[in-house]
């Protein structure tokens, strides 16, 4: 027992020193002795985030939403957000645990004495945030070139919307239920950035829960929305006067469209160009 | 406080046309663009049938409460026991679940349309709980079946969540109560639901009137027990049904109606069945209208203001009931 300590005092004092302190997005921080070498993520984004900085063969298990690239599907899913599996992911041995802000489980994996760092990106400004923490967390240099691909993509996507498309008043609807994409979350920061309009004033906030009738006041040009969502939408009282639905200007997202629209992180280049393919396509006159 | 029937009746209706009133003035914008081209539109065909479907759900909802709490002779017995509720949000996860997005399902499901399901679903919780309960003779035995089917049925939609998660969100849209949809087909539909099952529940209310003394007394008093439960039970299902149907499942207002008709009026059951009803309606469109206001253009969830304003009457009623006299 002695004899392993030693052994492992020495192994300390003889490696390089390049223990570093990762601070989350709760103000937690984690100290990391060597980049983590078995890495669990309980968040599709992050799960992304991971692959995309070249660290995918380090994952050991991702949570049950977490379904790109087609990689992780074979790890062991350590289930959703309130029923994680915290025994499965003791049993994984992990050097390290991305997870939400809002996830239960942060606490009871440091008691069993895991590093956990809660992460959660909202807006353009966190996925390049949450890009930096990653990537020092995996000793991965130059984590940003992942943000200038973004930034890339994005502009790409910008530049072929055309110009009858520019300033076209968007109605993003997020959830049935009626609840859209205001111009503060990251999708209408997306629509902005691809220059079309949003029907839903900026003070409303990120993902506001609105009256049907406001969508048929304000009189969008141009609907976007989820195949859920899709079903009886132009039956809605009153939504045919609705100038998109009169001309037809809906796109209706396909799930596998809509995981990638839904998730800030490395794939929102490609959310920005399928938007921006709809707007192509619907504002042809 | 003891009101007249015929005089708190002609109260409760007098909220509710204020409601309507009040309910056409406030949407998103309030009075404030009424010159607008387009605002007849949002007028007749977004507000009017908005409000009147919320008045008519919450009518639907406080007859099944009157209904419910005299069969089960129980001033807690809910509409949404039986397994109403249960079997009304698990038919629709499950319709949602396997018809998945393709094409083809969709217009099948565009056909039957998920308010058909939930209905369904409805009445499919209620006949379990039947079947469960060995029919209608004990009063007891049905109230526990219903209560044990409601957890089942509820495991089993958790089940499907499970299973085909992305169904999550459209699932929670569809049961947490939303009056924002209803349109005049909503209306009709629950109007006339509303009407049937008040006949019904007219019909048999003197029936229910001596349950009150106890099964065997009414069953010494002539009442066949059995037909009459298995009538008021329908009425029950058809009006919880077509309210969750149209509206998803609104909190509250069901418990909460009687109790408010009560409180202010002893009558018999008759008139308690209509009471309920016109005071269910007032609750939940002064409820839908006051979600709609407060933080305009956005909505707070209806459930959470016929919780809060429903509740808060009741406890002031309860608390000047209860005071001690001097």
């Amino acid at each position: 027992m002695l004899k392993h300590v030693f052994l492992s005092l020495l192994l300390a004092c003889t490696l390089p020193a390049r223990a570093i302190d990762i601070r989350d997005d709760l103000g937690h921080t984690t100290t990391l002795a060597a980049p983590p070498q078995r890495i669990v993520s309980l968040l599709p984004s992050l799960t992304e985030t991971v692959c995309e900085l070249g660290a995918c063969a380090r994952l050991v298990g991702v949570d049950r939403y977490s379904n790109f690239p087609a990689s992780v599907n074979a790890l062991p899913k350590l289930g959703g957000m309130d029923d994680t599996n915290v025994e499965l992911i003791a049993s994984l041995k992990p050097d390290v645990v991305f997870v939400a802000v809002s996830s239960r489980v942060a606490d009871r994996l440091r008691g069993l004495g895991m590093k956990v760092i809660a992460l959660e990106p909202r807006s353009y400004r966190d996925v390049q945030r949450v890009l930096d923490t990653i990537g020092l967390a995996l000793g991965v240099p130059d984590a940003q070139r992942v943000w200038r691909y973004i930034e890339a993509g994005v502009a790409a996507a910008a530049a072929s919307v055309p110009a009858q498309a520019r300033g076209l008043r968007v109605y993003y609807e997020v959830a049935p239920g009626l609840y859209a994409a205001g111009t503060v979350s990251f999708m209408g920061e997306t629509l902005t950035r691809l220059g079309a309009g949003n029907i839903i004033p900026p003070d409303l906030g990120p993902f506001p829960k609105i009256n049907p009738e406001f969508v048929v006041k304000a009189n969008p040009a141009l609907i976007m929305v989820g195949a859920r969502g899709a079903q009886g939408l132009t039956e809605r009282p009153g939504w045919h006067s609705v100038d998109a639905v009169r001309r037809g200007r809906i796109c209706i997202f396909k799930p596998e469209e809509g995981d990638i629209l839904a998730r800030p992180g490395p794939r929102m280049a490609e959310a920005a160009q399928i938007m921006a393919k709809c707007l192509r396509e619907k504002a042809a006159p | 406080m003891n009101l007249r029937p015929g005089l708190l009746l002609a109260l409760l209706l007098g909220v509710g046309v204020l409601g309507i009133v009040a309910g056409v003035a406030t949407g998103s914008t309030g009075w404030a663009h009424l010159g607008d081209d387009g605002m007849g539109l949002i007028l007749w065909e977004i507000r009017l049938p908005r409000s009147l479907g919320a008045w008519w759900a919450g009518a639907l909802l406080g007859m099944a409460g009157a209904i419910s709490q005299g069969l089960f002779r129980n001033p807690l017995a809910d509409p949404y026991l039986l397994g109403s509720a249960s079997g009304a949000q698990l038919a629709v996860a499950v319709t949602l679940a396997l018809t998945g997005t393709a094409a083809h399902n969709a217009s099948l499901l565009t056909h039957l349309g998920l308010t058909g399901v939930a209905f369904i679903g409805t009445l499919a919780g209620v006949s379990l709980t039947l079947v469960l309960a060995r029919g209608v003779e004990q009063t007891l035995r049905l109230l526990l079946a219903g209560v044990v089917v409601g957890v089942v049925l509820n495991a089993l939609t958790n089940l499907a969540t499970l299973w085909s998660p992305d169904i999550l969100r459209a699932m929670q849209a569809f049961l947490l109560g939303n009056t924002g949809l209803l349109g005049w087909r909503s209306v009709t539909v629950m109007a006339a639901c509303g009407v049937a099952a008040a006949l019904v529940g007219l019909l048999a209310s003197p029936a229910l009137d001596a349950l009150t003394l106890g099964e065997s007394t009414a069953a010494s008093l002539g009442v066949r027990l059995p037909t009459v439960r298995l009538l008021l039970v329908f009425a029950f299902a058809l009006a919880v049904g077509a309210a969750v149907a149209q509206t998803g499942i609104v909190a509250f207002v069901g418990l909460v109606a009687p109790h408010l008709v009560r409180a202010v009026c002893a009558t018999l059951h008759g008139w308690l069945i209509v009471l309920s009803a016109a005071a269910g309606g007032a609750l939940l469109l002064a409820a839908d209208v006051i979600a709609r206001a407060v933080i305009r253009p956005q909505e707070l969830p209806v459930g959470l203001v016929t919780a809060l304003v429903g509740g808060v009457y009741l406890l002031v009623l309860m608390h000047r009931r209860g005071a001690p006299r001097k």
